[in-house]
Order: C-alpha cells, then sequence, then structure tokens
C-alpha cells in the first residue's frame, strides 16, 4: 500500500472540541492534486480540521506549503483545470460542498463564505467604481434592488472605517490607498453577513501600522457579527494576537494542531519551535542567535517517504523514514511527531552555534565610516493636467534634513513604513540618486557630487544587496557569471582560472555549492538567489555593504539563515551595514543602532536595546505597540493600541511636525513648529516636542 | 477633457509640420521628376527649352524653400494645390477616392470587430479545447492569407457561382445602397478576414491574461454569475489593447489597400498613391501623405479617449 493511499484511509479525527453545537465548516480529509506538465503536485494531502461558529481559526505556514490552496479549494476557486480535489469532505453545517453543482455553490461564495485574498492592490478591479464592487454581492445574492444595495454599502464602508462613504462609493480602486482597499475587501466580504470569512495573508502586503488597524478590525467585526474567521498566514505574532486555535501546515499536511496556548507555549513539533526561534522577537534580549531550519522544503512532485520533516529536522532518527499521522499529545493537541513525547517532555532541545566574534567592533569615538550630513533628497514630479508649454511641478519631499553616521563595523538599522523615504536614502548612499541637498562623506570624503568617474573606485567599498532576489538578478546569465562580472568589471583577477576560483570560495562563503556557478537564478530558491546577491555584493571585497529589505521577501525559515549569513559575514569581515527594513524585530536582531524614519525625517535614533526599551518617539511606540509577538500570554498583556491614520501623501506633507496627524499627544505646537532633533540622552537622538 | 483635446490638437502642428518636411524633402531627393516622367512616356525627342518651360509652369524651377513656403501658404488657406499630372485639384481627387476608401475602411472594421470580439472570448473561455483550437486555426488562416489572394479567390467563387464580376465604377451609397453594398462588401470582407484575426487573437490573448487576475478571483468568490465575471470584470479590462489594434489597423486600411484595390478593381486611396508616386505627381503625393498622417494622429487620439472611457484610471486633465 502507498503511502498517499494509507494516508487516505487514516481515519479523519473529529475535532470538534466546542461541544454539542454542529461545527460552521469541517475540513475532512481533504486532498488536493495540481496537473502539471512535470507530474501531479500533491498540494493538500489529507488535511482535516473544524472551524466552530464565531471563532478564528489560524493556518500557518510557508509560502508553497498549500495553506492557501487548501482555502481555496473549500471555495471550490482552484484553478481550472490543473487543480483538484481528489478526495475528502468540506461540510458547511453538515452539508457537503463538495457534492454541490456549479449553481449551487455559486449561491454559497459571497453569501455563507467569503474571502479576503493578499493583494488588496489588485483584487479589487481597476475599472469599476468600488461602490458596484460592493454591491454586486448585495444584488445577487440578497436580490436588493438599487437603491437597498446602496444603502447598505455606504452602511458596510462606515462599518470598516471609511469615512465620507457615501461619496468615495462612486470612486475607483486607484483612488484608494492600500490598507482603505483592504477595508474595501472586507465590507465585500461582509455584504451578505457571512457565516465564515477566509482571509488569505489579508496584510502581508501592508505596513505595519496598517496590518494592526486591519486585523484589530477584523478580529472586532468576527466579534460582534459573530462571524468564524479562518485567517491563513505565515506571520507567526499575528497568530498568536488573533486565533484561538492554529494549525501549522508543513510540506501539504497539518503537522500541528492546537490551541494558540498550547502551540506557542509547548510547541510539539520541531518544525514548529523551528518555525519560532527562527523569527528574530521584539521582546527578546539581543545576542541570540537566530536558530534556523537548513535546507528547503521538500518537492511535492516527489515528497519523501515517512515524516516530511525529517530531513530538515535536527532530532531526526531512523523511526522517522516512516509514515506518521497526527496523533494526541494530551487534551485535543495534534502533532505528527514520530518523537512527539520526548518534544513535549523537553528532552529534544537544540542550541544554535555562537555567534563568531567580531573582527571590528564598532566603537563610538572612532572616525565613522559613513556620514550623511542634513541630506534632503527631493523628487520634481510633473503635474498630470499641466499645459503644453506649462511645466507645473510638485515637489516629494522623500529626504529631509536626514543626519546620521555609521562607525566602521557598526550596523545601523533604518527602519520606517513604506514612502518614509528609507530605500531613498540607501539609493543616495549608493550615489544612485544625486542628492539635493547636504553631503555624503565616506571614510572621510565627501561624495556627495562626486561623477560616476569619480566614483568607480569607491563603488568597490559601497556594495548593495536588494529586497527581491527574483528580479533584481539578471534571468539570462547564469550564477558565475553574475557573481563574476563585477571582477570582470574591475579586472580584480588575473585570469579565468582565478575568476573562477574566486567565484567558488563566494559561493562557499554565502554557504553555497561549487557547482550551483553553472545555474540560472530561476533554478534556485528565493533564499539561494539571496544568497547569490549576497555573494555578488562581497565579490568586490567591500567594506561597507547597504542592506535594503534584504529578507523582506522570504519565508520565516529563509530568513533567520539569511540573518545569521549576514551576521557571520559582518564578524568574519569587518563589514559595516546599513540595514534598511521596515520589520522591527529584524532590524532589532541585526543592528547596533537603530534610526527610525517616517515621511522623508528621522524620528528617532538610539542604540538597539536602548530605543526598544525605552522609545522616547510617540512615532516608535506606534510601531513597536502594532508589531505583534509571537507569544499569546505577551499580547494578552498589550492593549491593543493601532494607531490611527494613514501616512500622509509626501506630496503634501503636514505642517510643523510630520506625524502630528496620527500623534496620541500632538497639539497646537507640534501642528505649527517643526520639532529639531535633539540628543535627549548620549546618543539618544529624538525629534518630537513631547519627549 | 477639452483641455486635453486642444492640448493634443496643438500638438500636432509639430508632429504634421515634421511629416510635411520629410515628404516633401524626400520627394525631391527622388532621381526624375514629373515633367521627365510625362516626356519620357510620350517618347519624343523633347528638347530641354521644352522641359525647362513645362518645369516653370509647374512651379519646379524655384529654389526649393520658394516651393515649400508655396506649399505650406497653400495649405494654411485650404489650398492643396493642382495635381501635376491631370491639372485638377488635388482636393476633388482624393474627395472622391476617399468616400470609397473610408467607406471599405469602416465596413471592414466594424465587420471585423464584430467577429472578432465574440471569437476571441469564446476561444479564451474555452482555452484548450476543440473550439478554441477551430477559431485559432481560422484567425491563424486569416493571417497566412493575404488579402489579395483571398479577394482573387472570392472573385473567383462570385463568378462561377453566380456569374457577377466586379463594376467598373463606383456607386456611392447614397445613389443606390443596394448596388453600392454588393460592391464593396467583398473588398471589406477580403481585407476585414485578417483584420478580425488580429483582433480576435489579441482578445483571445488579453482575456486570458485578464482571466489569471486577482480581481476575477475576486469576483468569482463574491458568487458572481459566471457571465457578470467575464462580461463586466474581465472585458472593460481586457479591452485596451484590442482597441489599440483595431485603431492602428483602420488607420492602415484608409491608405493601405493598394493591392486589394486593383484586385476588386476600386479606384480608392491606395491605387492613387501607387498611380501619383510612378508619375512623382509631387502635389498629389504630398496631400495623399499629409491626409494618411492626419488620419493616424486622429485615430490614435481617438483611441487615448476611449482608453480614459474604459479606464478610470487614465484621466485627460
Amino acid at each position: 500500500m502507498s503511502i498517499v493511499e494509507s494516508r487516505m484511509d487514516a481515519r479523519p479525527e473529529l475535532s470538534s472540541r466546542a461541544g454539542t453545537t454542529p461545527a460552521l465548516l469541517e475540513v475532512e480529509n481533504l486532498h488536493v492534486h495540481f496537473v502539471t506538465s512535470r507530474g501531479v503536485v500533491r498540494a493538500v494531502e489529507g488535511i482535516s480540521y473544524t472551524v466552530n461558529r464565531g471563532e478564528t481559526v489560524a493556518i500557518v505556514g510557508e509560502s508553497g506549503c498549500g495553506k492557501s490552496v487548501s482555502s481555496l479549494a473549500i471555495m471550490q476557486l482552484l484553478a481550472k483545470p490543473a487543480g483538484r480535489i481528489v478526495h475528502g469532505r468540506i461540510l458547511l453545517e453538515g452539508r457537503n460542498l463538495l457534492d454541490l453543482t456549479d449553481e449551487e455553490m455559486r449561491k454559497v461564495r459571497g453569501r455563507d463564505i467569503s474571502m479576503i485574498f493578499q493583494e488588496p492592490m489588485s483584487s479589487l478591479n481597476p475599472v469599476l467604481p468600488i461602490g458596484l464592487q460592493i454591491m454586486e454581492p448585495l444584488f445577487i445574492h440578497l436580490g436588493m434592488n438599487e437603491e437597498e444595495a446602496r444603502a447598505r454599502a455606504v452602511e458596510l464602508l462606515e462599518l470598516v472605517g471609511i469615512t465620507d462613504a457615501k461619496r468615495r462609493l462612486d470612486q475607483y480602486p486607484h483612488q484608494f490607498s492600500g490598507g482603505m482597499r483592504q477595508r474595501v475587501m472586507i465590507a465585500i466580504a461582509l455584504a451578505c453577513n457571512p457565516k465564515l470569512i477566509i482571509a488569505d495573508e489579508p496584510t502581508t502586503a501592508l505596513d505595519v501600522t496598517i496590518q494592526a488597524q486591519i486585523l484589530e478590525l477584523m478580529k472586532e467585526l468576527s466579534r460582534r457579527l459573530g462571524i468564524a474567521l479562518v485567517l491563513i498566514t505565515h506571520n507567526l505574532g499575528i497568530v498568536a494576537r488573533y486565533a484561538d486555535r492554529v494549525n501549522v501546515m508543513y510540506a501539504a499536511n497539518f503537522i500541528e494542531k492546537g490551541t494558540a496556548d498550547e502551540i506557542f507555549l509547548k510547541p510539539a513539533h520541531p518544525y514548529t519551535i523551528g518555525l519560532m526561534r527562527s523569527v528574530p522577537r521584539l521582546d527578546e534580549p539581543r545576542g541570540r542567535r537566530l536558530e534556523t531550519i537548513e535546507g528547503l522544503p521538500p518537492d511535492l512532485l516527489a515528497p519523501p517517504v515517512g515524516c516530511r520533516f525529517a530531513p530538515r529536522c535536527p532530532h531526526r532518527i531512523e523511526k522517522c523514514a516512516r509514515p506518521i499521522v497526527l496523533r494526541d499529545v494530551g487534551g485535543g493537541h495534534l502533532t505528527a511527531c514520530h518523537r512527539a513525547d520526548e518534544v513535549v517532555a523537553g528532552k529534544l532541545v537544540t542550541a544554535p552555534p555562537p555567534a563568531p566574534p567580531r573582527i571590528v567592533q564598532p566603537q563610538a569615538h572612532v572616525a565613522p565610516l559613513l556620514e550623511v550630513d542634513r541630506l534632503r533628497k527631493y523628487f520634481h514630479v510633473k503635474i498630470a493636467g499641466g499645459g503644453l508649454f506649462s511645466s507645473e511641478t510638485a515637489t516629494i519631499r522623500a529626504v529631509e534634513d536626514l543626519s546620521l553616521s555609521i562607525a566602521p563595523g557598526e550596523t545601523l538599522g533604518l527602519v520606517g513604513e513604506s514612502g518614509c523615504g528609507k530605500t531613498t536614502v540607501g539609493r543616495l548612499v549608493l550615489k544612485l540618486e544625486e542628492a539635493t541637498a547636504g553631503a555624503i562623506r565616506f571614510n572621510g570624503i565627501d561624495i556627495t557630487h562626486r561623477s560616476l568617474r569619480g566614483m568607480r573606485e569607491l563603488r568597490r567599498r559601497i556594495q548593495v544587496i536588494f529586497q527581491d532576489p527574483y528580479s533584481s538578478l539578471n534571468p539570462r546569465m547564469t550564477v558565475g557569471e553574475i557573481i563574476g562580472e563585477p571582477l570582470w568589471v574591475y579586472r580584480i583577477v588575473a585570469n579565468a582560472t582565478r575568476r573562477k576560483e574566486r567565484i567558488t570560495e563566494l559561493l562557499n562563503q554565502v554557504g553555497l555549492f561549487p557547482y550551483m556557478a553553472e545555474r540560472y537564478p530561476h533554478e534556485l530558491s528565493g533564499g539561494q538567489r539571496q544568497r547569490v546577491g549576497i555573494a555578488r555584493a562581497l565579490a568586490l571585497e567591500p567594506n561597507f555593504i547597504v542592506c535594503d529589505e534584504p529578507v523582506s521577501a522570504l519565508d520565516v525559515s529563509i530568513q533567520g539563515q539569511i540573518m545569521n549569513l549576514l551576521e557571520d559575514l559582518q564578524a568574519r569581515l569587518g563589514l559595516t551595514y546599513l540595514f534598511i527594513a521596515h520589520d522591527l524585530a529584524v532590524v532589532r536582531h541585526i543592528s547596533d543602532r537603530v534610526a527610525v524614519m517616517y515621511l522623508g525625517r528621522l524620528m528617532e535614533l538610539a542604540d538597539r536595546d536602548e530605543l526598544y526599551r525605552t522609545p522616547l518617539h510617540p512615532y516608535t511606540r506606534a510601531l513597536l505597540d502594532a508589531a505583534p509577538i509571537p507569544d499569546p500570554r505577551v499580547e494578552r498583556a498589550r492593549a491593543p493600541r493601532a494607531l490611527r491614520g494613514e501616512i500622509p501623501s509626501p506630496l503634501t506633507p503636514p505642517s510643523g511636525c510630520v506625524f502630528h496627524t496620527r500623534c496620541p499627544l500632538a497639539d497646537d505646537f507640534c501642528r505649527r513648529e517643526i520639532p529639531l532633533v535633539r540628543e535627549l540622552q548620549p546618543g539618544h537622538y529624538v525629534a518630537c516636542h513631547k519627549a | 477633457m477639452l483641455r486635453y483635446t486642444i492640448h493634443r490638437a496643438l500638438l500636432m502642428i509639430p508632429t504634421l509640420l515634421g511629416v510635411a518636411v520629410l515628404v516633401f524633402v524626400l520627394l525631391r531627393l527622388m532621381p526624375g521628376d514629373i515633367v521627365e516622367m510625362r516626356f519620357l512616356l510620350e517618347g519624343g525627342q523633347v528638347s530641354p527649352e521644352t522641359l525647362a518651360a513645362e518645369r516653370a509652369r509647374l512651379g519646379l524651377d524655384k529654389e526649393i524653400w520658394w516651393q515649400f513656403y508655396d506649399w505650406m501658404t497653400g495649405i494654411f488657406v485650404g489650398d492643396f494645390g493642382i495635381s501635376m499630372w491631370t491639372g485638377r485639384p488635388v482636393i476633388g481627387e482624393i474627395a472622391t477616392r476617399l468616400e470609397l476608401s473610408m467607406q471599405v475602411a469602416i465596413m471592414a472594421t466594424v465587420l471585423a470587430t464584430m467577429l472578432a470580439l465574440p471569437l476571441g472570448t469564446i476561444a479564451a473561455l474555452y482555452k484548450d479545447s476543440w473550439i478554441d483550437r477551430l477559431i485559432q486555426v481560422f484567425a491563424i488562416a486569416g493571417l497566412a492569407v493575404p488579402s489579395f489572394w483571398l479577394g482573387m479567390l472570392i472573385i473567383l467563387g462570385l463568378l462561377l457561382n453566380f456569374n457577377w464580376i466586379p463594376p467598373l465604377t463606383f456607386t456611392p451609397i447614397y445613389e443606390d445602397p443596394a448596388k453600392n453594398l454588393s460592391q464593396l462588401i467583398w473588398p471589406a470582407l477580403a481585407v476585414g478576414y485578417r483584420y478580425m484575426a488580429v483582433a480576435a487573437r489579441m482578445t483571445r490573448s488579453t482575456i486570458l491574461e485578464v482571466l489569471q487576475e486577482d480581481y476575477i478571483r475576486t469576483a468569482r468568490a463574491k458568487g458572481l454569475y459566471e457571465r457578470l465575471v467575464v462580461g463586466r470584470h474581465a472585458m472593460r479590462n481586457a479591452m485596451l489593447p484590442v482597441i489599440t489594434v483595431i485603431g492602428l489597423e483602420f488607420a492602415f486600411l484608409i491608405g493601405g489597400l493598394v493591392v486589394t484595390e486593383q484586385v476588386f478593381n476600386l479606384n480608392g486611396i491606395g491605387k492613387l498613391f501607387v498611380d501619383t508616386v510612378t508619375r512623382a505627381d509631387y502635389t498629389m503625393v504630398q496631400a495623399l501623405v499629409m491626409l494618411v498622417a492626419v488620419f493616424f494622429i486622429l485615430i490614435n487620439f481617438a483611441v487615448d479617449l476611449l482608453y480614459a472611457v474604459f479606464d478610470p484610471r487614465i484621466r485627460y486633465n
């Protein structure tokens, strides 16, 4: 009997722990296959779970584990004809959705079950007014007339916190910000008072303060309206804050199920433990090296026999090659691990190897390697509708009066939400943009207005790692060519043999194998591609690297690997980093000092621990509050304090303190006067009147 | 919108001026002029004096910038000059032919669009099924078969089955609609087939692309009827590239039906173009090129305005 069959025979456990009332949704032994040219991908293999009325159930996992597929299967929105539900039952209040005709299923969608998707930017139809998009399900499912539907749509928009709802009904999606669009999506999902909402990564594309707003809104609405929520996410912090019960998914199967407390406080599967340890946490002291899950998830075309996590598991034993099903480790807490008892008893622990000591210890009194002095960057954009010969422009103040310095061997974290100018700072330092005013000094040399030719030598010393490993590598060059190009351009190596040696050396340095030099980027995983990006940056032996969101496109287990690599390289090569990111926990983990930016200005700059322990700027405090921590106990103790409002347009920044429109402390003075950056404590700089 | 229209209209001036200079200079760079052409045809021994006199009569003896100046000032008062070959006003010569060419172009566009949109959509919705393959084969045949050859087949078919040959003279639609249509429907079909094929393939591919979009998934997740998903959510988004193709093809049809017009024995703009170029009839060629340029610009403008109708993100103000 093959593994698949034995899995199918495994009795679906009926985990309805709610008591006597029947569950709202019961998924039983669901199997989804995708037929591709390379073979059958078994995307979901026999998952079972229950959702009771009004509760929030999370499905957590990394990309490709099948979590989204399993939710699309419930809605029967799998890509046709490749995606097929081959086995299982999906019971909505006892009715098997898989027995319904297409027409009956259509009536369920949007009426009984709604869905919220990840990308608010592309999930709404750009050419239809949002009013119509909200009203459509009302017409179809509830048979409302135009007038009733409009009234309901206004009500819904107000419910999700969109002001001036009547007027906004006639607007189009592009007139809304990302967060606002996600609110519209929620309004659509709520339109017909569904019993269940499936939210597939609803806030992944949003900034952290907006994420907090959206999640608070969803939680509050689901509680008030008694709507059950299936929350699909990779973010453990969100799960800890919002989920009642958690299903952890890995390689097409659930590997652990339990209440949020059970999963976070007594994890019973090495994968769950690894997942939690590879995420840097805001509430933990620094110095801890991230524990990573080595390797990659298995290919679902040919998954390993037995425990699918075994190839990556630090506690693998012989028994792990045998198939495994979920089993109870106490009180309905299920795990699919052969050594579950030992895991639960805490007998299996791993400690990450200690970080190598840094060869260059950053010191405050030495001359800074990079110094940025009252830097400004204005972009002039042409205003639409200007006449033929008019040159009316608007000015975007991307960076305004920013001063920073970075000591040799130091990592300065630059953190802020989208549009705060952090990436522009990186580009200015790299001289990919010309500064409008101010000065950039590298190693004491003013490079602000250096010509391209003059920069050539310096470019060897200043390198960059980009965010998106998918688009920042030329798809038509092999890895070897990508890494070797700078060597050739700068004539660093004498000949082809030496070059090849150097490429091998670089690949080894970033944890790749020499044979990968012959591969093309598309043959590598995201994490491997990012390693190639790092190797390319290292090729010229720089001493300063701008890391622009280097881990934000990666899965959490891979993210930990890359962060450890960056730390190791820094320690061994004495590198200096400008680390740009939006994730506070990531920045905290890797940085020595952290700078917080908002709308082009520096808000706060301090030593990492100082900043996180005693944030002085209300914006920093808001950012820290908004970032969820993967621990339900911590989360319950925190008051939900989502920052209100949205980031204003950089075209028309607020007067006075740019943060005053969202600041809980702002008064008239803040609205009038621009706060100067003051050094309140040694090394702790704040731009706030109230600090 | 008004402001944008004025803006676009003003932008036409430098574009057209550029076209004018280009065509004017290029024509005069060609070896041989109309005088030589004419006397060469007559085959007689012509004295240089006669040639010079003829050139003087046509104004070809003047300095080139004077000629250009004369032409431009003429255009500004609506005088495009007199055909150097026939001696009749250029405007009149073009007008009769333009009526015919416009009608063929419009008929071909209507036919092509009416067929292409449904066929392309059906092909996209039933991707990889037999009906998709059938439509694809039909469309690829349209691209592969030259329209003049299709025209010849049509004439042959008409001749064999109905003993019908294309009439020698053109009947305007306001004189005898039936006769006019029976004459022009065949060339419209011949060129419309290719046109349809281009538009149908474009429709198919853009609809396929749009159907992959997240908002289509959203529409389905709302429980919309499939016909609404396609008709309202997909079609509107898919139309932009299709409109562009249709616009360009339409502009092309005004001046580009050289061979098809020959086949159907039609005296249209295409035929006039060939005749006047071979005769080096400067004033005529210049006027025709300007006409086609104006058409291209106007049609592109119309396409841009249609964009704004279909896509609210594009607003010209």
